[in-house]
């Protein structure tokens, strides 16, 4: 048989999502932003909402999100995504907005915005990739890096009477009055990747029916960062990281 | 019909002319000497009659980040505060500034360094006129000098940012924003339309419709080759805005043996010194900057012409003179007098600074 014979649109089982431009992407292979990207642009053309949702991407890893998701972005300084975000949201309430933000952003510098949005109910979705390291500028200590775990900072692995705590921001988020859906999820299955796509729909559902804020955490890995090769970390990652961010439903109202 | 006129604080003045010129957002945090602006706007209840959104933030940072957020849709969009919280929104404006966005910001200014005092200062002159934050960039800056030029700023300040795509600030003193004065507002004006912003600013991110391409408000780009060209294009506003934007206001220059130049509250203070003088047979003319970026050096060089010396009287230890000095290239005695801490210099001790500083080393 040709190949040609097998590429027909009646054989096809997979596609690139209509959102998602041509252009190869900046994330090292193995890294869970791709499927993360992937997700969004899926759950927003489903959604038909295209034309209506602004993202904000953050600093850090996912800087770059506007070169891959085809709505319209802003990209905001390190940590003041939820800020940005609230202001698009209230002057455009029929338009829908997502923040994109990392460890770094959501739990370390931008600890107040994200809480603050949250706190005040934004109508928004807080997409959050948590791979526990700062990817971009080399691999140092995330808030969320576990104890014992080495990166460029903690070359001996985290101590707590150095480095305190890994600090669970999604917790922190379910407490709040203003958050209808905080979740915690993973991409590293297929079976994984289906729930994860669900919950960023019901997120962005949430958003337009403006029930206030949903954050949905997504347990990542960074290969890179961590120096293992993609199926290490993925196995790294189910074995050490879900132990202290165990996956589901923290909040759902 | 007749004006109505009003007595109102500066302060107030500028919630009531936000929502007149038909603002978008207002996004604050108290700070004193300014807070009365937030709490006039969240008593007026815009959002029930213009559909202004008020928010009071978590933080300065916040606050501006909000204005990044607002502007970068082309909605009008502004923030207020006092010394040390425009030092905290130092990293937002530069971002505003290099995304190439319109936005207004207040500073009402305070004493410094540090937490300083609450008391009036022009202290923040260097940090608004000469970037303040990270990177090549000016803000346009006016210095009103009543309680109506805070009215009329606002929508000067609106008008311009919107036409060069670059934030403005309106750089008071604590004294402009806390008296009271009689003062006349304008009429009210709609706010935009969501279509007419789509139509006006078609950069903003309002929702990708139709054929259009995405629209990306960002202030990276790390290839070298092509920042230059975003940091080329930034300039060559900046040289529009110095070409056409410029503003001064002259009072008895001609005929004058010496000048003062001085902006915002002290100016006024000033005329007072200058009739003083006069009576002692001291003349004396005033420039009073209204930009104080883009600076009016020509008109002070040619308001310097024949003059035997200028006097630079200025809230802080000595600041625009040195703009002052350029514009006239030190061809004659430029020399500063200002009172540091929040204190506040009378018209006699200008006078004698006049006198002592310029008077009577000419003789």
């Amino acid at each position: 048989m040709d190949i040609q014979d097998i590429i027909k649109e009646e054989n096809k089982v997979y596609c690139k999502p209509e959102l998602i431009d041509d252009v190869h992407m900046h994330y090292c292979p193995g890294c869970s932003h791709g499927v993360v990207h992937k997700l969004l642009a899926e759950v927003i053309a489903e959604m038909g909402i295209a034309d209506r949702t602004v993202g904000v991407s953050p600093v850090g890893c996912a800087v770059f999100a506007y070169n891959y998701v085809d709505v319209d972005w802003v990209e905001a300084a390190h940590g003041r995504a939820p800020a940005v975000a609230t202001a698009v949201s209230r002057l455009w309430q029929d338009n829908v907005v997502f923040t994109y933000q990392g460890d770094g952003d959501m739990a370390a510098i931008g600890t107040a915005e994200s809480i603050h949005a949250a706190n005040r109910g934004e109508n928004i979705v807080m997409i959050f990739v948590n791979n526990a390291i700062y990817g971009m500028t080399g691999g140092q200590m995330a808030p969320t890096t576990l104890i014992g775990q080495k990166t460029a900072t903690t070359p001996y692995g985290r101590r707590v009477d150095l480095n305190g705590h890994p600090l669970e921001i999604t917790n922190l988020m379910a407490i709040l009055d203003g958050t209808c859906y905080v979740t915690r999820q993973a991409v590293h299955t297929p079976a994984a990747v289906r729930k994860t796509k669900a919950c960023i729909k019901k997120a962005f559902e949430n958003a337009i029916a403006k029930k206030g804020t949903s954050v949905v955490e997504i347990v990542s890995t960074c290969n890179s960062g961590w120096k293992m090769s993609p199926v290490e970390s993925n196995e790294w990652m189910a074995q050490h990281m879900f132990e202290k961010y165990p996956l589901g439903d923290l909040k759902n109202i | 019909m007749k004006e109505e006129v009003r007595l109102m604080k500066g302060n107030e003045a500028v919630a009531h002319a936000a929502i007149l010129y038909g603002c978008d957002g207002y996004f604050g945090y108290p700070i004193t000497p300014q807070s009365e602006v937030l709490e006039t706007l969240e008593a007026l209840m815009p959002w029930e009659t213009t559909g202004m959104v008020v928010l009071q933030a978590e933080s300065e940072v916040a606050a501006i980040n909000m204005v990044y957020g607002g502007a970068a849709t082309g909605k009008a969009v502004m923030t207020s505060s006092s010394s040390p919280g425009i030092s905290l929104k130092q990293e937002g404006i530069s971002y505003i500034a290099g995304s190439e966005l319109p936005a207004l910001i207040l500073n009402v200014m305070r004493g410094g360094p540090g937490l300083g005092t609450i008391q009036p200062s022009q202290a923040d002159y260097f940090q608004a006129t000469k970037g303040g934050g990270h990177g090549d960039y000016h803000l346009i800056v006016l210095s009103p000098a009543s309680v109506q030029e805070m009215v009329d700023f606002v929508a000067l300040g609106f008008d311009l940012s919107f036409k060069y795509r670059t934030p403005a600030m309106i750089l008071a003193d604590g004294i402009v924003g806390q008296m009271m004065e009689k003062v006349v507002l304008p009429p009210q004006r709609p706010r935009r339309t969501d279509e007419e912003i789509r139509q006006q600013c078609p950069w903003a991110i309002t929702g990708k419709k139709g054929d259009r391409k995405r629209n990306v408000i960002t202030s990276l780009e790390l290839e070298s080759s092509r920042m230059e060209v975003i940091n080329q294009r930034l300039q060559a506003t900046y040289r529009e805005i110095e070409k056409n934007e410029t503003r001064w206001e002259e009072i008895n220059v001609e005929g004058a043996d010496y000048l003062m130049v001085a902006f915002g509250s002290i100016a006024r203070i000033c005329t007072k010194a200058m009739e003083i003088a006069e009576e002692k047979g001291i003349k004396v003319g005033i420039v009073r900057p209204i930009t104080l970026w883009p600076f009016p050096k020509e008109a002070v060089e040619k308001a310097a012409q024949g003059k035997k010396g200028i006097l630079c009287v200025e809230l802080n230890a000595g600041q625009m003179i040195e703009d002052v000095r350029l514009a006239v290239h030190d061809r004659l005695p430029v020399e500063h007098y200002g009172r540091l801490g929040g204190i506040i210099p009378s018209p006699q001790e200008i006078v004698d600074a006049l006198e002592a500083k310029l008077v009577a080393e000419s003789k």
